[in-house]
């Protein structure tokens, strides 16, 4: 077992786990933020995408013990105040989503991206979302609503 | 139309709690006391089981219970079912190999059920189950269709010689034959419809808990249709009394199909929480997904044309024979015949047609019903040869389409189905337009001088949705009625629940069944709670696939509503002292008409439930009203998708340039949510033809392609954005004239892409299209000449 300690959407956790949790199940059986999906066992879907000390991580791909005194945001950590993140207003304005399930991964994913891109266009958009599976959307409202949160951004 | 009625882009009211993680999928839902289910699977394609010793994995740290095929044998459970018969051309039933829930002495696919692990932990389920010594007698196995039925292949089942469950044929032969030997001309093709595993992207799972006390089993599931699992899980495997049986499906991330089916899983899940008297939860990780989730489509076709010197075609023969895997899945049979060989007229007005279909057993996981089953293969077969047809006879594909349209309604086809409505020149005119046809020689020659290679597809598709009035799939072979049923409750406040059969994994039905009652009743959308996915709320339904759910669940509502409102009136008819024909019901007000008299929704819904001002001997209080509605035909959406595609020959490299799709899907309830379904639909079809396929070692029957690493799932930079179109006929057979969208992309879109990409090549193309097997159709002739 290992003690850890990180802050995980502003809050300070802390927990003895056993040395082979995976982040991403740290996440979702310790803390019970079940926000955070896990979609594949090979690193390839994305659905599991967090923020870790602000980047994007896939947290299946990370040893929770790895993320000891880190900084981690999960999509329940996204909105603030009440108030949705403006990439998770876009998912909706532009039905960036049916099932749901590959969301969370793909709004995380996407606030990275445009955290990273000065400009983004539509070839962008797709390149940089190599790493999340969405078998619902085809993707073509998803690639509008990333683009249409950019341009609000900037 | 209204802001939020019929025909508003209205956004989705579930959004929000997927977009903030708050969805509840079967993952996230733990049960107090719960164990953790996993599975030990069979790691040969065919095996006979000599033994099972699972004396040290009991042993192990937190196991409480390994239970095997045996013990649910033990227990009284029969095999899971397959629910449509299909008769072979002998008149004779198809032959069904059993399918236990765990396999007992033979394993016959790689990733089948052997023993369950159950244990206090995930981790320490899956560490035991790997000490289950089992003893295997490995046989050989074969996995290729084409080869299954050979004499000397490896016998699946005993029951089925010669691996064969079934050889249907349906149509016109005597005719079909004769037609052939007055052709002018006969186009001839010899096709593979690929492989796919499903993969939506929430991999199943299921929680059983058992209450001792009452005797009931609780079952959350990953499921299409809770109510068809808790019948089939109780009247045929006897796992309990419908009446002791609970089945919920909450929120469930995307089917495709896949979802549809009863599982061994989750057989085993519910009864092995009574076993250990313990909730038991199991979640398949995304290999398992491709080990054991129904595969879709794995046909071998060879087809023929006869068309007559101007074109018109005279006839059309096809022979198939699909791969439905090891067992016969729940609504395997049906998939590759009465989905199938019933669309293999098309668009087009064909005198005679004959098609035969082999169905066999092979050592590779069992094929079922994926996002259009049948459907798309009838399409490939049809827009494939006829666009062929169009190369060999020098006619313009769009022209020779345009001779064989069937442009009188209703259309009675030789393959069953009579099409009620529809306009196939308006769609393909406007997906010229929209492709700029007339500017392609133009394009075309402009990529040749950059040296590549350019291409246009056409598929003018059909299929049939919500399947479809119960006396007639009865008759061909159906275990199920196929109606649809809805509960409206109103509230006394004026809020409303819609009870539905349907159930939503991505459709959206939380808005649009709501926009429906709001478009109805005048209440606002905020007002309106969708409420499915549990047989302890909704009485009974049917589920959602094949596109069903607008053109039967939401008639099934519509239905329920005219009750709703006929009741309203009576009741209103009281409170406003006028006769119930003089009220009229508009913008949630009930009114005297002709007068300033009213009521607003709210009000009366308040008097219906305290009822002080209406006779209660005459009109009973309360205002709820329920509905099965069945349909009176299938529904015939078509459409046209046309696609661009430009090659770099050097790297065998396709790019798709441009999509057009242009459907008539009927009454259209929220645009919005139909185009995204056609988005994800074409990107599934796409994904078929240029880059998924589900391969098994042909000698060894192990998964090739069993991650997503070897399994190429289309990602964002895959796919182009799509262009969408719509023409309308209102569908003459359901109150609201809706035809359905779920699966119309899936469908059409694969017969675009090879269409395109054999156009660029000049020469055909198996599916799917990857840049190796580009190059190689390109630059393989070259080199052999050289």
């Amino acid at each position: 077992m290992t003690a850890i300690s990180m802050t995980v959407n502003g809050k300070a956790v802390s927990a003895d786990v056993e040395d082979r949790t995976l982040l991403v199940h740290f996440i979702r059986d310790h803390l019970h933020l079940t926000g955070t999906h896990v979609g594949c066992d090979t690193s390839q879907c994305g659905a599991c995408v967090v923020h870790v000390d602000g980047r994007a991580i896939k947290s299946c791909t990370m040893l929770a013990a790895q993320a000891d005194g880190a900084t981690v945001m999960t999509i329940e950590g996204l909105a603030k105040d009440g108030k949705l993140h403006p990439v998770q207003e876009a998912f909706r304005e532009h039905h960036g989503l049916q099932c749901g399930f590959c969301t969370p991964g793909m709004i995380m994913t996407a606030v990275d991206i445009i955290r990273r891109k000065p400009a983004l266009d539509e070839k962008t958009i797709r390149e940089e979302l190599e790493g999340n599976i969405c078998r619902c959307t085809g993707y073509h409202n998803i690639v509008k609503a990333i683009a249409a949160a950019a341009g609000a951004k900037a | 139309m209204t802001a939020t009625g019929i025909g508003a882009p209205v956004k989705r009211k579930e959004d929000f709690r997927f977009i903030t993680g708050n969805g509840h999928y079967t993952d996230d839902l733990n049960r107090p006391g719960q164990t953790y289910g996993y599975f030990v699977r069979s790691p040969h394609a065919h095996a006979k089981i000599k033994g099972i010793d699972s004396a040290v994995a009991a042993t192990m740290p937190g196991v409480l219970s390994i239970l095997t095929g045996k013990d649910l044998a033990a227990d009284g459970l029969g095999p899971l079912i397959c629910g449509w018969l299909v008769h072979s051309k002998d008149g004779n039933p198809m032959k069904v190999g059993p399918h236990p829930a765990l396999a007992v002495d033979r394993v016959r696919y790689v990733g089948d059920h052997v023993a369950i692990v159950i244990a206090e932990t995930y981790a320490e389920a899956k560490d035991a189950a790997e000490q289950v010594n089992v003893d295997y007698d490995v046989l050989p196995a074969v996995i290729d269709g084409a080869v299954a039925h050979r004499p000397q292949a490896p016998q699946i089942h005993d029951e089925a010689p010669r691996n064969l469950a079934f050889d249907w044929e349906l149509g016109l032969k005597d005719e079909t034959d004769a037609a052939f030997k007055n052709a002018a001309h006969v186009t001839r093709l010899t096709l593979a419809n690929n492989r796919l595993i499903p993969n939506a992207m929430e991999p199943r799972a299921a929680i059983g808990e058992y209450d001792k006390g009452s005797g009931h089993t609780t079952l959350w599931t990953t499921s299409q249709n809770p109510h068809v699992a808790r019948l089939v899980l109780s009247a045929f495997v006897q796992l309990a009394p419908e009446n002791k049986l609970r089945v919920i499906a909450p929120d469930v991330g995307g089917g495709f199909g896949s979802k549809i089916f009863i599982y061994p899983e989750e057989t085993v899940v519910a009864w092995a929480s009574r076993k250990v008297g313990r909730p038991v939860k199991w979640t398949a990780e995304r290999s398992e997904s491709f080990l054991a989730d129904a595969h879709g489509r794995d046909h071998h076709t060879h087809a023929e044309l006869a068309l007559d010197k101007d074109g018109k075609f005279l006839a059309l023969r096809v022979k198939t024979i699909a791969n439905l895997g090891a067992y016969l899945s729940t609504f395997a049979s049906s998939v590759p015949t009465y989905l199938y060989g019933t669309l293999l007229s098309g668009q087009y007005a064909i005198p005679a047609i004959y098609v035969e279909v082999d169905g066999v057993y092979t050592n590779t996981a069992p094929v079922d019903a994926y996002r259009g089953a049948g459907r798309p293969e009838a399409t490939f077969v049809v827009e494939r040869i006829v666009e062929e047809a169009a190369r060999e006879m020098k006619i313009d594909p769009a022209e020779l389409r345009r001779r064989n349209f069937i442009r009188t309604f209703p259309h009675q086809t030789p393959v069953i189905m009579a099409y009620d409505i529809g306009d196939y020149e308006a769609s393909l005119d406007k997906a010229l337009k929209a492709i700029d046809y007339q500017g392609f020689a133009k394009r075309r020659a402009e990529a040749e001088a950059r040296s590549k290679k350019r291409g246009i597809g056409f598929s003018a598709y059909i299929e049939a949705c919500g399947i479809a009035p119960s006396a007639a799939v009865g008759s061909l072979g159906a275990g199920v009625g196929l109606w649809e049923s809805a509960e409206v409750r109103v509230n006394p406040t004026g809020s409303i629940e819609v009870l539905t059969g349907s159930h939503s994994h991505g459709q959206g039905h939380e808005t649009t069944f709501a926009q429906l009652v709001s478009d109805r009743l005048g209440v606002p959308l905020e007002s309106i709670e969708i409420v499915h996915g549990d047989t302890d709320k909704v009485q009974f339904g049917m589920g959602t696939y094949g596109s069903r759910s607008g053109s039967v669940g939401m008639s099934a509502i519509s239905k329920a509503l005219d009750k709703i409102e006929a009741k309203a009136k009576k009741i209103a008819s009281h409170l406003l002292e006028a006769a119930a024909d003089d009220i009229v019901l508009k913008d949630g007000k009930f009114t005297v008409a002709g007068t300033d008299k009213s009521i607003t929704f709210q009000e009366l819904s308040l008097a219906a439930y305290v009822g002080h001002k209406f006779p209660t001997s005459e009109i009973e209080p309360g205002l709820k009203e329920g509905a099965f509605y069945d349909p009176t035909n299938f529904t015939f959406p078509a459409g046209c998708h046309i696609c661009e595609v430009e090659i770099d020959p050097d790297t065998g490299v396709t790019r798709i340039v441009k999509f057009v799709a242009v459907d008539d899907f009927g009454t259209i309830i929220n645009p919005m949510i139909v185009e995204g379904q056609v988005h994800g639909g074409i990107a599934q079809g796409i994904g078929q033809a240029m880059l998924e396929h589900g391969v098994y070692d042909p000698e060894t029957g192990q998964l090739v392609t069993g991650s997503f690493m070897d399994y190429c799932m289309p990602r964002a930079d895959d796919l182009p954005s799509f262009e969408i179109g719509m023409t309308m006929t209102k569908c003459p057979s359901n109150p609201l004239g809706m035809k359905g969208c779920g699966e119309a992309g899936a469908i059409a879109a694969p017969a675009a892409v090879i269409n395109a990409i054999t156009d660029a090549l000049g020469r055909d193309i198996a599916m799917p299209t990857t840049p190796e097997r580009v190059w190689r159709a390109l630059n393989e002739p070259k080199l052999a000449a050289e």
